[in-house]
């Protein structure tokens, strides 16, 4: 099947500064993507380019197999709710809704019609004749989201569509999203920088640091098999373990703790375990399944979350963190206990240091 | 595994070769835009060279003129004596009156202007907007009816003499003194001097004063120390609008100094419609342009562009 | 100092900032009111009450001169204001949207105008008029005298700078994601311009407009001298009138030229409160 976008060694330069770096990523059609990474990492950059209101310095560009690298944004079967949504504040709703619509000549009825369709769409019906002004956040962010999907593009692309709500109505609209891109079945195409949005909406994330592509996969994937302590540290919390790999399944830790792991790489290659800090079980001192490596510690610092319990256990050459689940069958630990901290083999990644 | 989603057909997938062409393309379009924008531009651009900036060199050209004895110009016989009159007594005279009465004006308005903007900026929203209309329309009325009304005020036997009079304190006769000029120069520029102060003073954050009167500063203390100081962008700006156009004016001083209280608008003018001296109007026009240039700029860097 | 008299003191504070406004008032609006006023008196001293009449408006409607004098001005004035806010526009897109040579020194260019002393400003009218029909003169034969073009032209020299300050204090305040915005819904860079930056920029345009209109009224200097025998505008008749010597007539003139004033005054207060309120209610995103 023909990708929705394709990038091919696609690169931005502004000056000598290099925004984008030589990306290679297909998006398949149908598809929930979304691009993560921190402010400045190329991902909007990115997302500017599918636009259009960035011209690639070079590579290709492909929008169901046409090359639209060069080609404006009005020539583009793409369409942008953009991150304060830059609603026409001279506009009521209904006339935002059916610019795109009016702007192709599309015919009266036909406006009128799929712009009625997209306001109840977005569950605005009753509001056509406000204007943006007399919306709240998340009204404006529906009006955003019905004038690009009336529009029927190939691509839907959103530009941190939630950073502009409060905390509570995001996580409505992180559901609302999900359900909409399932509903109409577009490419939908979004960049944020947090985490969490990531994890919960995506199909698949495209993980970006310095204007490179540094990890592509799954939430699944990206977050248990991270391939370097970047992406392990940016999405969710991480531990990393010093070690340097024995053979392919066992790595030495620096205290000289053997550990069994399922991937360890070349021998005498410098790596780190990263390790979850849900993934570690804590135990009381020695009460380890037989077999299994283990570290001793003493616990230095305990904090409730309510959910959860977090345990600082220090170890006599680094400082583990450990959460463990606020249950009545979990037991719990103070600060100078002595501890032993065990995981599964499957429980850890093995990254470069 | 998962760090690319790559298909190996893909990479040598010959569509997919890297194209440089997009830097060509930008290029392209960013010479385009500037086309656009120089096309964009070029109407008033060729407007303010033909219609500004030439008259500003003939002004220029003029002032190193000679006159000739019939009072027309002769453009030839280039030389600084137009500008060597300005040190003449007569002129030196009209300088050093004009740049008292604007700095009077000035003061008077910095006097008067200061504890208006600060009751203004003190007060809530309501009355605040309406104390700055309250300004604000006298400066978008008629220039010179605004002059004339203090003509009519300040006339032999008009109301301020009446009042005056009825009140016992004798007629006033201001027309056509130093006093009238002030106060006509002051109605006119009053707005120019409080507004940017109490743009300056509205902006003060005042847990600053709060603070200092924690620290047991008493109330004057935390005026001087902190708000006046805060605000002193506000009092430059104001300042230099106010005496800036002061010093040039015409319409002022003709109708309420009837002309004996020459200021260098109107010797500029009387050059001009009835000495006859060309080259003198022009360089004395040309080093208050320069004046009031050089006082704009320092009004740019005590931030008034934010006033 | 003791509490009772550091309240006093504040209490004199406050006393002397209130007197202090009020008097400011009285100093702003007192001559305007008194003029109004005394354009109504008979008597033939235009700075004493003489009874109400009415007799020196109705002089007013009999005086061809007067009033040829408010036709110039206010051809005039919409001519000006008219080409003035066209090129300011533009020059106004052209700074804040794109870049292109020689930008440095038009944008200077631009600004001149305003810090320039108005007498300066005539000045260099008449002497480039006077140059400028010298040399058509002697090179062509052409016969131009100085007229309603030569004023028409004066003050779209200054107005331009001052429409496109206006304007472009409108445009840097305008977000411009809602170009790209349009761009994005298939507007082409016209169509976008057309829906969506224009009717973003409008109240600039009306301020500057209204800007143009109030200064091109008020101007006396700079018409002074560029205008012809036969071409005079209303402030610079009564400027001359003034200088003759006060007369009722000009009381009335003058409440006719305030009542004008006060129109623009307040048509641009109702334009720049409806702009405001507009963006005060924008999402400060």
């Amino acid at each position: 099947m023909v990708p929705a976008v394709s990038m091919r060694a696609l690169t931005k330069r502004f000056d000598d500064v290099v925004a984008v770096d030589a990306l290679d990523l297909d998006i398949a059609d149908g598809e929930f993507f979304a691009l993560l990474g921190p402010s400045g990492c190329g991902k909007t950059t990115t997302l500017r380019m599918i636009a259009g209101l960035e011209i690639p310095s070079a590579g290709s560009l492909k929008i169901h197999g046409d090359e639209v690298g060069t080609l404006p944004p009005n020539k583009r079967p793409v369409n942008t709710v953009f991150q304060n949504y830059a609603l026409f504040p001279h506009m009521s709703v209904a006339d935002n809704v059916g610019f795109g619509l009016r702007m192709q000549k599309t015919p009266k009825a036909d406006v009128a019609r799929r712009v009625g369709e997209a306001i109840e769409l977005v569950r605005l019906t009753g509001m056509e004749h406000r204007r943006p002004n007399q919306l709240s956040g998340g009204q404006q962010q529906r009006v955003a989201l019905a004038r690009a999907l009336v529009n029927r593009p190939k691509v839907l692309l959103l530009d941190e569509p939630l950073a502009a709500l409060d905390l509570k109505l995001r996580q409505g609209m992180q559901f609302e999203l999900k359900q909409l891109q399932r509903e109409v079945g577009i490419t939908f195409v979004f960049v944020t920088h947090d985490q969490e949005e990531a994890l919960s909406m995506a199909d698949r994330i495209g993980v970006m640091g310095d204007g490179e592509l540094l990890q592509v996969g799954t939430p699944e994937e990206i977050y248990d098999q991270p391939v370097n302590r970047f992406v392990a540290d940016f999405i969710g919390r991480s531990n990393f373990l010093p070690g340097t790999v024995e053979d392919p399944s066992t790595v030495c830790l620096t205290n000289g703790t053997r550990v069994t792991v399922e991937h360890a790489g070349d021998a005498g290659e410098a790596i780190a375990l990263s390790l979850r800090p849900e993934r570690v079980q804590l135990t009381d001192r020695g009460a380890v399944p037989e077999g299994q490596a283990s570290l001793d510690g003493t616990v230095s610092l305990v904090t409730f979350l309510g959910s959860g319990v977090v345990y600082q256990v220090a170890l006599d050459w680094m400082t583990v963190e450990v959460r463990a689940e606020n249950r009545p069958s979990v037991p719990r630990h103070d600060v100078g206990d002595d501890v032993s901290l065990w995981w599964r083999d499957d429980a850890v990644a093995v990254v470069p240091a | 595994m998962s760090s690319s989603a790559l298909d190996p057909l893909d990479i040598v997938d010959p569509d997919h070769e890297h194209s440089h062409i997009g830097e060509e393309v930008e290029r392209r379009l960013r010479r385009a835009d500037r086309r656009r924008g120089f096309l964009l531009a070029l109407p008033a651009y060729l407007y303010m060279v033909l219609f500004f900036a030439v008259p500003l060199v003939i002004v220029l050209i003029y002032s190193f003129a000679t006159r000739t004895s019939s009072g027309s110009v002769a453009l030839s016989g280039w030389n600084l004596e137009s500008y060597r009159k300005l040190g003449e007594p007569i002129v030196r005279n009209v300088v050093f009156r004009s740049a008292f009465l604007a700095a009077i004006t000035t003061v008077v308005c910095l006097l008067v202007g200061y504890p208006y903007a600060y009751f203004a900026a003190t007060r809530r929203p309501l009355v605040r907007n309406l104390l700055l209309v309250a300004v604000m329309i006298p400066f978008w009325t008629n220039f010179l009816v605004r002059n004339y009304s203090w003509r009519l005020l300040l006339s032999t036997g008009g109301p301020i003499s009446s009042a005056t009079e009825a009140i016992g304190l004798g007629e006033t006769d201001l027309l056509f003194t130093r006093t009238a000029v002030v106060l006509g120069l002051t109605y006119s520029f009053l707005p120019f001097m409080i507004l940017p102060l109490y743009a300056s003073i509205e902006r003060i954050d005042w847990r600053l004063v709060e603070a200092s009167r924690d620290l047991y500063s008493s109330g004057w203390k935390s005026f001087s120390k902190i708000v006046f100081p805060l605000s002193l962008p506000g009092v430059i700006a104001g300042s230099i609008l106010v005496f800036v156009p002061s010093l040039g004016a015409y319409v002022t001083p003709e109708i309420l100094g009837g002309g004996r209280e020459t200021m260098l608008g109107s010797y500029i003018v009387t050059q001009f419609l009835t000495a006859r001296n060309w080259p003198v109007g022009a360089s004395v026009s040309f080093v208050l342009m320069a004046v009031m240039l050089s006082a704009t700029i320092v009004y740019f860097r005590a931030g008034g562009k934010n006033l | 100092m003791s509490e009772a008299s550091s309240a006093q003191a504040r209490g004199l504070a406050k006393f002397g900032l209130s007197l202090n406004v009020l008097l400011v008032l009285v100093f702003l609006y007192a001559p305007i009111v008194l003029l109004t006023i005394y354009s109504f008196s008979g008597a033939r001293n235009p700075g004493q009450w003489g009874g109400f009449t009415l007799d020196w408006y109705r002089a007013l409607g009999d005086d061809t001169r007067v009033q040829d004098a408010i036709w110039v001005s206010i051809r005039v004035a919409l001519v000006s204001t008219v080409l003035s806010v066209v090129l300011g526009t533009m020059a106004a897109l052209a700074l804040e949207r794109f870049t292109f040579r020689g930008k440095k020194v038009f944008d200077a260019l631009l600004y001149l105008p305003i810090i320039i002393p108005d007498v300066t400003m005539a000045v260099m009218m008449l002497l480039f008029f006077t140059q400028a029909f010298d040399l058509l003169d002697a090179w062509f034969g052409l016969r131009i005298a100085k007229g309603f073009a030569t004023i028409v032209v004066s003050h779209i020299a200054f107005n331009i700078a001052f429409v496109s300050v206006v304007v472009r204090a409108r445009i840097a305040g305008m977000d411009a994601t809602l170009e790209q915005a349009a761009a994005d819904l298939y507007a082409t860079r016209w169509k976008a311009f057309v829906f969506v930056t224009l009717p973003q920029i409008m109240p600039g345009v009306l301020g500057g407009a209204l800007l143009a209109l109030t200064l091109s009224l008020d101007d006396v200097v700079v018409t002074q001298f560029v205008a012809g025998p036969g071409s005079t505008t209303l402030p610079v008749y009564v400027f001359s009138l003034i200088r003759r010597g006060v007369t009722p007539l000009i009381n009335a003139v003058s409440v006719v030229m305030l009542a004008a004033s006060l129109v623009l005054v307040i048509g641009s207060l109702f334009a720049q409160r409806a702009n405001e309120g507009r963006r005060r209610r924008e999402p400060a995103a």
